[in-house]
């Protein structure tokens, strides 16, 4: 019971970092229907902007993480802008392939700047571990959990009672409708694009006071385990990508403990497979009816 | 088949053109070792993409596991010819990953060819994963670290003859009444169940096709390349294959083969950059995409059929 306590604690944790990934991944394709490849190294580029501006600047971790964010959306809107909007019109794996392109540019291009060595993340905040009834569970933790769950209820806010977010949801469901209503179908992109990448920004900074390591190459598989997460969720749906992202961190911790950490990416994808064939859209997704 | 005799004579005489060229300039010199691995690289990639744009192009179900196949390919190889060092193990060991593979291809697009679009490339991209972690974790396959001095059983002659031979199968396959089963599920799946084609079948027989391509160009890998370890087979080996079908043009051979040629041309120019070359690669890729976003060639074929009823049609303008 400790141990599986325990166990719950690192995976809530872990989970809420890949579900913090998970929204963007979600809303981007919800909206241009593109799975963003390069949303695992704004995640990286993030992370690299909080060690530079604590270790420069001499930034705290709130002024540290919310700058991150500022800069992983301008970044957003800038890729998309110059990447993403001149293909808006041709074919879907078009796009794909560009959006692969963007992320090795953002991994080989920091990796020509800043070499391809890890670098240990500076330690903000002191970690204090608490012991609670056996549990050992850490400041760290409880911040990042925090944070994640702060982060997501202000995202549910601004997606249902701003009008950027119904401009939003107006898009996702029907851009030419959409824009026939008056809604700039650019403006509203970019917005999507800014969040996403805000909330990508986040969660570098957390995963770097969290694991204490960061390197180019870090987005990677992060980047794919969240969009499995997205997935398994219903892609499109923001509480799905949320709940993707807790079941994904909970399924490899636990995984983990019970020895088989050599297979816990298996069991991710398996499980993936699994839930798309019993529920073709993810948990939280619409079905969408053939139509002749 | 009759019908096409006269195209295949055609394609079979440019290939033993371009064997001699080949060969001509080996004896000459002009060939190098290092530009015979560069040929054969591109041969290799060539054979892999062709089974890619089978799967993608003509039947378009988007596959994001062929690296997956491919490690089947290569492992069967590099296991079997330690045993037997012999070229006829060698073709044994390729026929036995071809077997394999496409049972594990069976096996994984029975339940995940219903799904469509995005979530499939996401299923396949699962199931190359857990093909190349249970790689990774097996005692035969000797887990990380991988395979090394796999005898060397292939020369360029060897990737080159395979090349033409799985091309020349593709492209029949594909203008055979089965391949044209398969493109008319792409272009409308309910329209072609009407026409008492059944879609799931002919998409799977285009996944297990692609895959026994895949297995072909896994082998010959491990036997050139003589190391194979898992990590060869990742995410980013699949997308490199995909990326010179997009490239080349979803749906055009010839395409493929443009894009495998400039790619790895691209590549080894870009040798001479050090650590410039990969930034100066996706720069590349994302610009071709952007300007070309249909690919190099489109879905334009050569095509000897082609040129001969252009120049027909010519004559009677003419005449």
């Amino acid at each position: 019971m400790q141990t599986f306590g325990q166990q719950l604690i690192n995976g809530l944790s872990l989970g809420s970092i890949y579900a913090l990934l998970a929204l963007g991944y979600t809303m981007v394709y919800g909206i241009i229907k593109l799975i963003n490849f390069a949303h695992g190294d704004i995640y990286m580029l993030g992370a690299f902007w909080g060690y530079f501006v604590i270790n420069q600047l001499h930034f705290n971790f709130i002024w540290a993480m919310l700058s991150a964010m500022i800069f992983c959306a301008l970044l957003g809107v800038v890729i998309e802008y110059f990447a993403y909007r001149p293909l808006r019109h041709s074919p879907r794996i078009t796009a794909l392939i560009t959006a692969i392109g963007v992320s090795f540019l953002l991994e080989n291009g920091m990796t020509y700047l800043f070499t391809a060595n890890t670098r240990s993340f500076p330690q903000v905040i002191k970690t204090v571990t608490y012991h609670l009834g056996g549990l050992r569970i850490s400041n760290i933790q409880l911040l990042i959990l925090g944070t994640a769950c702060l982060l997501m209820l202000l995202l549910e806010l601004i997606i249902k009672r701003t009008k950027m977010g119904r401009a939003m949801r107006a898009v996702s469901v029907d851009p030419e409708a959409a824009q026939l209503v008056g809604i700039n179908i650019n403006h509203t992109i970019s917005f999507t694009f800014a969040l996403g990448s805000a909330m990508a920004g986040a969660a570098g900074v957390l995963i770097g006071l969290y694991y204490n390591s960061i390197d180019p190459l870090m987005g990677m598989t992060p980047g794919i385990k969240a969009f499995v997460a997205a997935v398994i969720g219903g892609i499109g749906s923001v509480p799905g990508a949320s709940v993707g992202g807790f079941l994904i961190g909970l399924l490899e911790t636990g995984v983990q403990a019970i020895g088989l950490s050599a297979y816990k990416d298996a069991v991710v994808y398996f499980v993936l497979i699994v839930i798309l064939l019993v529920l073709p859209a993810g948990i939280f997704g619409h079905k969408t009816k053939e139509k002749v | 088949m009759r019908a096409n005799f006269k195209y295949n004579f055609s394609w079979l005489a440019v290939m033993v053109i371009g064997f001699v060229a080949i060969d001509a300039c080996e004896f000459l010199g002009i060939i190098n070792a290092f530009i015979e691995n560069m040929l054969v690289t591109i041969g290799i990639n060539i054979i892999l993409a062709t089974g890619l744009n089978l799967i993608i192009g003509f039947s378009g179900q988007f596959s994001l596991g062929h690296a997956g196949f491919m490690a089947i390919g290569a492992y069967a190889t590099g296991i079997m010819t330690q045993t037997i060092a012999t070229p006829l193990g060698f073709y044994l060991s390729m026929v036995v990953g071809i077997v394999i593979a496409m049972i594990a291809a069976l096996i994984v697009g029975i339940p995940t060819l219903r799904l469509r679009g995005d979530y499939l490339a996401i299923a396949t991209m699962g199931a190359a994963e857990i093909i190349r972690i249970l790689i990774n974790n097996l005692k035969i396959t000797n887990g990380a670290a991988g395979l090394f001095n796999i005898p060397p059983l292939v020369t360029w002659a060897t990737v080159y003859v395979l090349m033409c031979l799985t091309t020349i199968v593709t492209v029949n396959f594909i203008h055979s009444r089965n391949g044209r089963a398969i493109m008319s599920v792409r272009e409308d799946e309910i329209a072609a169940e009407a026409m008492g084609i059944n879609p799931t079948r002919w998409k799977l027989a285009a996944f297990v096709f692609g895959a026994g391509t895949a297995a072909i160009g896994g082998s010959l890998h491990a036997a050139y390349i003589q190391t194979i370890a898992p990590g060869d087979f990742n995410i980013m080996a699949s997308i490199a294959i995909l990326i010179i079908v997009v490239l080349g043009g979803v749906g055009s051979i010839t395409g493929t083969f443009v894009a495998a040629i400039v790619l790895g041309a691209l590549d080894t120019i870009l040798q001479n950059f050090g650590t410039l070359r990969m930034i100066i690669y996706s720069l590349a890729l994302i610009l071709i995409m952007i300007f070309k976003p249909s690919g190099l060639l489109g879905n334009w074929e050569l095509s000897f059929k082609h040129l001969g009823t252009h120049q027909r049609k010519e004559q009677s303008i003419h005449e």
